[in-house]
């Protein structure tokens, strides 16, 4: 028996079904679901209700962790309101987005390949400014300006972005590790 | 602590029915067990008023088998039958433990994880774990007066499913019902946050004998959620211990020394490497195999030397933990000493170095786990009251992945999930006509699975014929909120289905672990009997009384048909819990289950639907 999966996201924690959202009422959306399903509220009950407890808070978690990251809850809205993002098969970007991705990723592996964590921060930082720039144009977009097209084009950015960031983290790692 | 009032439908029915639950820390160096009496926890002695118990266990030839002090005096003189440090060969396997230096023990290289040749035959880490925690079960039974309605007991949060596994077989071999393995870490946390109210962010340091965790957790009115977790499974107290015993070693000429000698040695490193917490200098005596006797001496200094590697292998993890938290050292509001080994001074300033405070350590870095475990494990059983109401949301350590074409990982769920967690990914086929598909899981965050953990190897047979990639086959990862995978397999185009909960290779199944269940119990088949209809009753009485409870909260969800099927099925195991046959009574409780299944996901929706109609917390009367 599975929960039904009918509700949205956004309807699943009693929010309207928008990307801009107030962090702060998402977490105790979150909470307050989560205090009523979890699996410890039920770890001496029986097992069907085990069961469903542990559906339940999986369901409340895969929610939760989506809506809480800008870009998971871009690609999830524009996923409700019918638009594919695209991000395995429109891979074009402007020049000057993809002259930015080469000077960082060269600053990525420059770093790396001598262990300098404070110019692989650095690089995370620059990204960090950037993404936030993205993350106000997609709030834009998919609020007043109800442009989809652009939203999804954001979104693929902002997946670089996240790639990027993913390989600064794994660089930052070796250099504590010092492994290659 | 009062925010989260609400009597919930999995909940004790009877308030003042208490259950009798226990917290148990299985650690590397010594074990202990918790639990919560008029309302506040505290660690449980043995008849000599010890609280810890070492984490030892001695076979000896009649079959006889000594756990704890008993044992421990005599690793000296009988060190290959006396298991020390178990908790570190869990789920391992011989190249593993080969990673721990010498060893004096007779490792047998079984599938998955080491065998211990002993006298009394060969003996799995879990069947020794089970040992300990039997003892403890018993302390506890006999301190309280009772049979034991279930157990939290504890693990690193970086185990992997593999130990995490393991370590709950041996709590079912050894007769506990387990609540929930619960995050060392995590219940040092839930002690802390629960006596002192604290508010904000913290990270715990948790230095044990054989293992070292940091997780970062929120503290916020009533929820303890962790935002991140790192550490090594690998690096604990020990590895000090054995830092010492090898500079004795280079500095004396005892490069040959025997494994009596190996034990000796590690056991006068251990007192001195205590005694350098307090003291500049310790010395302790040692009689050699060959009958020399000397007196090895060590300065805190040298200490701090020849182990400064071992205190900076602690802070990689620390910074991993904060940068998946997506924080800096500075955020942290407190840091919390965990574990014996946080008692070294040269570890002490090592923290507070690196967070840029000073930790806190004011509850009892050996106790604390335990009691949190046992905090956990009351509220579990039900016996939590209205104003102690708190939530647990903790992660999965490592990430999990499948092999894919190359031998390269495809992660599925990342490292510092929040559990219970599930997702699915999609593959294909990539031959014509392919019939059947080799899933391979792993956990680890390298790229490639040579580098990572093997957990599970298992076939999709029967994907009808079609061309290369035209087959959808979704693989599902689901981790329960133990931390514990489970994998499934399905062709989407045809429904085809496969799935394992995943045994680690070791491959201790359910019927296996009945059978050493059994084996141990050979020579008493009527305490044998009797215990496992005790178990069945206390199943019994807390099903009967999760029903009734839930009839009469929402019995007008149940036509009436369905409610006399219901009742008819619960009146039928009540009669068999007044048997005397542990069989009849478990499949009369598997008939309830069977029939509230649907009536327990409807009670569910509406506890979902309430919620939705803009009840919030604190608002719902209490009952």
């Amino acid at each position: 028996m599975n929960p039904e999966f009918t509700r949205n996201h956004f309807e699943l924690l009693g929010l309207p079904v928008a990307f801009a959202l107030e962090l702060e009422a998402l977490e105790r959306s979150y909470l307050d679901l989560q205090s009523r399903v979890h699996p410890d509220r039920f770890a001496s009950a029986g097992e069907t209700e085990r069961r469903v407890a542990m559906q339940w808070a999986t369901r409340a978690n895969e929610a939760y962790r989506t809506l809480r990251n800008p870009l998971d809850r871009a690609r999830y809205l524009l996923g409700l309101k019918g638009f594919d993002t695209g991000e395995e098969s429109n891979t074009a970007m402007p020049p000057d987005f993809l002259m930015q991705q080469m000077e960082w990723r060269e600053a990525v592996a420059a770093g790396r390949a001598v262990h300098d964590a404070a110019a692989l921060e650095a690089v995370r930082g620059e990204l960090a400014a950037a993404r936030r720039e993205m993350q106000a144009l997609l709030a834009r977009a998919l609020g007043g300006e109800r442009n989809y097209d652009a939203g999804c084009s954001l979104v693929r950015k902002l997946r670089f972005l996240d790639r990027l960031e993913e390989e600064i983290d794994d660089a930052l790692e070796a250099a504590g590790e010092g492994r290659p | 602590m009062s925010l989260l009032q609400i009597s919930e439908p999995g909940e004790s029915p009877e308030p003042h029915q208490r259950r009798l639950a226990v917290g148990i820390d299985l650690g590397t160096t010594h074990s202990l067990v918790a639990t919560v009496r008029s309302s506040s926890a505290e660690a449980l002695p043995d008849s000599r008023g010890r609280v810890l118990l070492p984490s030892v266990v001695r076979y000896l030839p009649d079959g006889a088998i000594h756990v704890g002090e008993d044992a421990k005096d005599r690793a000296g003189d009988d060190p290959a039958n006396t298991i020390v440090s178990v908790k570190r060969f869990m789920g391992r396997g011989v190249a593993d433990v080969a990673k721990f230096g010498a060893l004096p023990y007779r490792f047998v290289d079984a599938p998955g994880m080491v065998g211990i040749e002993t006298a009394a035959g060969l003996r799995s880490p879990v069947q020794v774990s089970a040992e300990i925690l039997r003892t403890l079960r018993e302390r506890a039974e006999q301190t309280l007066g009772g049979e034991i309605f279930g157990a939290v007991v504890t693990v690193p949060a970086y185990f992997d499913d593999s130990q995490r596994q393991a370590t709950k077989d041996a709590a079912k071999l050894a007769g506990l019902n387990v609540l929930r393995l619960l995050n060392e870490p995590t219940a040092a946390a839930i002690a802390y946050g629960l006596d002192n109210a604290s508010q904000g962010t913290f990270a715990i340091f948790d230095l044990g004998g054989g293992t070292f965790d940091l997780s970062i957790l929120k503290l916020t009115r009533g929820v303890f959620e962790v935002l991140s977790t790192s550490g090594d499974s690998a690096l604990g107290g020990d590895d000090f211990d054995q830092a010492i015993a090898v500079h004795w070693r280079v500095h004396h000429g005892l490069a040959d020394a025997s494994g009596k000698d190996t034990r000796r040695l590690l056991v006068a490193a251990r007192q001195v490497k205590e005694a350098l917490s307090t003291q500049e200098e310790a010395g302790a005596d040692v009689t050699l195999s060959w009958g020399q006797q000397m007196h090895l001496k060590l300065s805190r200094a040298e200490f701090e030397q020849i182990t400064a590697a071992l205190v900076h292998k602690t802070l990689g993890p620390t910074r991993k933990a904060l940068r998946d938290a997506g924080l800096k050292a500075a955020d942290v509001d407190g840091v919390v000493l965990v574990g014996g080994a946080t008692r070294m001074p040269h570890l002490q300033r090592a923290v507070k170095s690196h967070f840029g405070r000073e930790p806190l350590k004011d509850l009892d870095p050996d106790q604390v786990v335990a009691i949190g475990a046992a905090i956990q494990a009351n509220a579990l059983a039900g016996n939590r009251s209205a104003d102690d109401d708190w939530l647990l949301l903790d992660v999965t350590p490592l990430s999990l992945g499948l092999e894919t074409m190359g031998g390269l990982v495809e992660r599925v769920i990342p490292r510092n999930s929040t559990i219970p967690v599930a997702r699915a990914q999609e593959f294909t086929t990539f031959k014509d006509g392919q019939s059947a598909m080799a899933i391979h899981v792993v956990q680890g965050e390298r790229e490639l699975v040579s580098d990572c953990r093997s957990l599970a190897r298992f076939e999709l047979r029967g994907i009808p014929p079609m061309v290369a990639g035209a087959a959808r086959i979704a693989v599902t990862f689901q981790v329960d909120a133990d931390g514990l995978l489970s994998v499934s397999a399905q062709e989407k185009t045809t429904g085809v289905l496969a799935s394992v909960v995943v045994k680690p290779s070791y491959g201790l199944t359910d019927d296996e672990v009945a059978r050493m269940l059994r084996e141990g119990f050979d020579h008493a088949q009527a305490d044998r009997d009797a215990r496992l209809l005790a178990e069945q009753r206390v199943e019994a009485a807390a099903m009967l009384a999760a029903l009734k409870a839930a009839l009469a909260a929402d019995g007008d969800l149940l036509s009436a048909e369905e409610r006399e099927s219901l009742e008819a099925r619960s009146a039928s195991l009540e009669r068999a819990a007044r048997g005397t046959d542990p069989r009849a009574v478990k499949s009369a409780v598997e008939a309830v289950n069977r029939a509230s299944e649907s009536f327990a996901a409807r009670r569910m929706d509406r506890t979902i639907a309430r919620a939705l109609s803009g009840r919030h917390i604190g608002e719902v009367p209490t009952s």
